[in-house]
């Protein structure tokens, strides 16, 4: 998803939603690590439920904690732990949450290029929004007032008039295409840009995709 | 056949729900529907004073979800025209004396005695206007043309679709022909393509209606002024008759406007 380190700590999107997966290292490093991931893009992780995968690590009650204790900085608490380790279940239990060993085939988390994606079939209208890790398409219009954020890219069968945010998790190769691309606010990764002032409604529409090209986002007209 | 409740609402305030309440109800009265007109805006009522009833009021709404009397008692009746009745809102409680499941309940014994039961929203999104759509059976939505003012429709828009209430309908108030012409104002196509929903009709901007709603005299009673007759026409087309689009923006030369004259307005 873009976020993810060699080792360390890896932050992806699966089908059930977040997933933080702990590798090998200290404990303490993982932390600093998880926190320095976090805070790139706190908006995006704002109140969200995660599931923590800890692979065959032994853990403490208090090993846990601390680990809630950092998501909580953020607001964004564990729903389950997955682990080999009858230890740590033990523990995660102890804490009330729920537990479980990693499935028998390959983990639920989805390689580089293969990201879920969400397909929304109506229009979004003020107030609505939508947050997925993996890519967002909307059949409909995404209206003033609207939001979408989206690990991935962004992509609008309509006309795109609200807020999004593509690439949320620090991915600057997402990108946001919509037939009419007239964004209140348009982000990608940590870029931000708003459309131009000039009355862009009166041109002819046509579709556009906007990306990450050297340190600003540029809209181009969006050809096969 | 059970009559119709429809529900009256906008989200942002001031832009013209009541007076489309109290001018709906008597049009669709003058029609020969028995109407009953219902302000469910508690502690903040102004149907009453729209429509010229405030000083007959002895019950209210909150009287009688509370059971304190029988509906029967608590509508008034508008003398003016054959079945038209006010159920007024509580002026000395607050929105939380009544519950959506309440409101369900008085709309169905509406629903067996009226043709139509027009609720008149309060403003927001919170709890009153949660009350005002419990029971409804269709929505319209009333909006300026004014970028906020459609901003919150779309909101209201987007949440009687998450109750199932279907989009709803459109009502744009307040329209300033001029305005429009010289770019300076949405138009109604801007409005109908943000909101994509059924317009129901629009209603040029009236200084009369000023004069009528502080009168306590819905505009429709004397109606030959384009406000009036804006919304005698979105009454029939709430009776389901077709009536073509009223276009106070379309460019008028002194012909056209002097054949609509002698036509007797639009």
């Amino acid at each position: 998803m873009g976020v993810s380190m060699a080792d360390g700590v890896k932050i992806k999107g699966t089908r059930d939603g977040l997933l933080v997966s702990l590798g090998a290292g200290d404990l303490p490093l993982l932390l600093a690590d998880l926190r320095a991931q976090l805070n790139r893009s706190p908006g995006f992780f704002q109140g969200g439920k995660v599931a923590l995968a800890v692979g065959s690590r032994p853990m403490t009650r208090a090993d846990l904690q601390q680990i809630c204790d950092v998501l909580g900085e953020l607001g964004i608490t564990i729903w389950a732990v997955i682990s080999q380790s009858p230890m740590t279940r033990a523990a995660a239990r102890e804490l009330g949450l729920a537990s479980a060993s990693p499935p028998e085939e390959a983990p639920s988390d989805l390689e580089a290029g293969q990201e879920p994606a969400v397909i929304v079939r109506r229009t979004l209208r003020s107030g609505q929004s939508v947050r997925y890790p993996g890519h967002v398409v909307v059949i409909g219009d995404v209206n003033p007032g609207a939001e979408i954020v989206a690990g991935g890219d962004i992509i609008v069968w309509g006309k795109l008039r609200g807020t999004v945010h593509a690439g949320a998790m620090g991915d600057d190769s997402a990108v946001v295409c919509a037939l009419q691309l007239q964004p209140m606010q348009l982000r990608i990764s940590g870029n931000i840009a708003r459309s131009p002032e000039s009355n862009r409604t009166k041109q002819k529409a046509r579709p556009e995709v906007a990306r990450v090209r050297g340190a600003e986002i540029v809209a181009e007209p969006w050809e096969p | 056949m059970p009559g119709k409740v429809i529900t009256i609402t906008s989200g942002k305030g001031g832009v013209g729900k009541t007076t489309v309440t109290a001018n709906l109800g008597m049009a669709l009265a003058q029609h020969g529907q028995r109407v009953a007109v219902v302000d469910a805006d508690i502690g903040l009522r102004n149907l009453d004073v729209v429509m010229g009833l405030e000083n007959r009021i002895v019950y209210d709404l909150v009287d009688v979800v509370e059971g304190i009397c029988r509906l029967r008692q608590a509508l008034i009746r508008d003398r003016r025209v054959n079945e038209l009745y006010l159920l007024p809102a509580a002026q000395t409680r607050d929105k939380t004396a009544v519950s959506p499941a309440d409101m369900i309940q008085v709309c169905e014994q509406l629903r067996r005695e009226f043709d139509y039961a027009l609720i008149d929203s309060p403003a927001g999104i919170e709890q009153g206007f949660q009350n005002a759509v419990a029971g409804a059976d269709e929505v319209i939505i009333v909006t300026t043309p004014e970028v906020s003012a459609v901003r919150d429709a779309d909101r209201i828009i987007g949440l009687i679709e998450a109750q199932e209430k279907g989009p709803g309908s459109l009502i744009i108030n307040r329209l300033k022909p001029d305005m429009v012409r010289r770019g300076d104002m949405l138009s109604t196509e801007d409005v109908v393509e943000i909101l994509a929903i059924k317009l129901l009709g629009i209603i040029p901007e009236d200084e009369a209606i000023v004069i009528s709603t502080n009168r306590g005299t819905p505009i429709v009673l004397d109606g030959r002024s384009p406000a009036a007759q804006a919304l005698d026409n979105i009454a029939r087309r709430i009776m389901g008759e077709d009536i073509p689009m009223y276009q106070p923006a379309r460019e008028e030369g002194f012909f056209s406007r002097l054949a609509r004259m002698v036509r007797g307005g639009d």
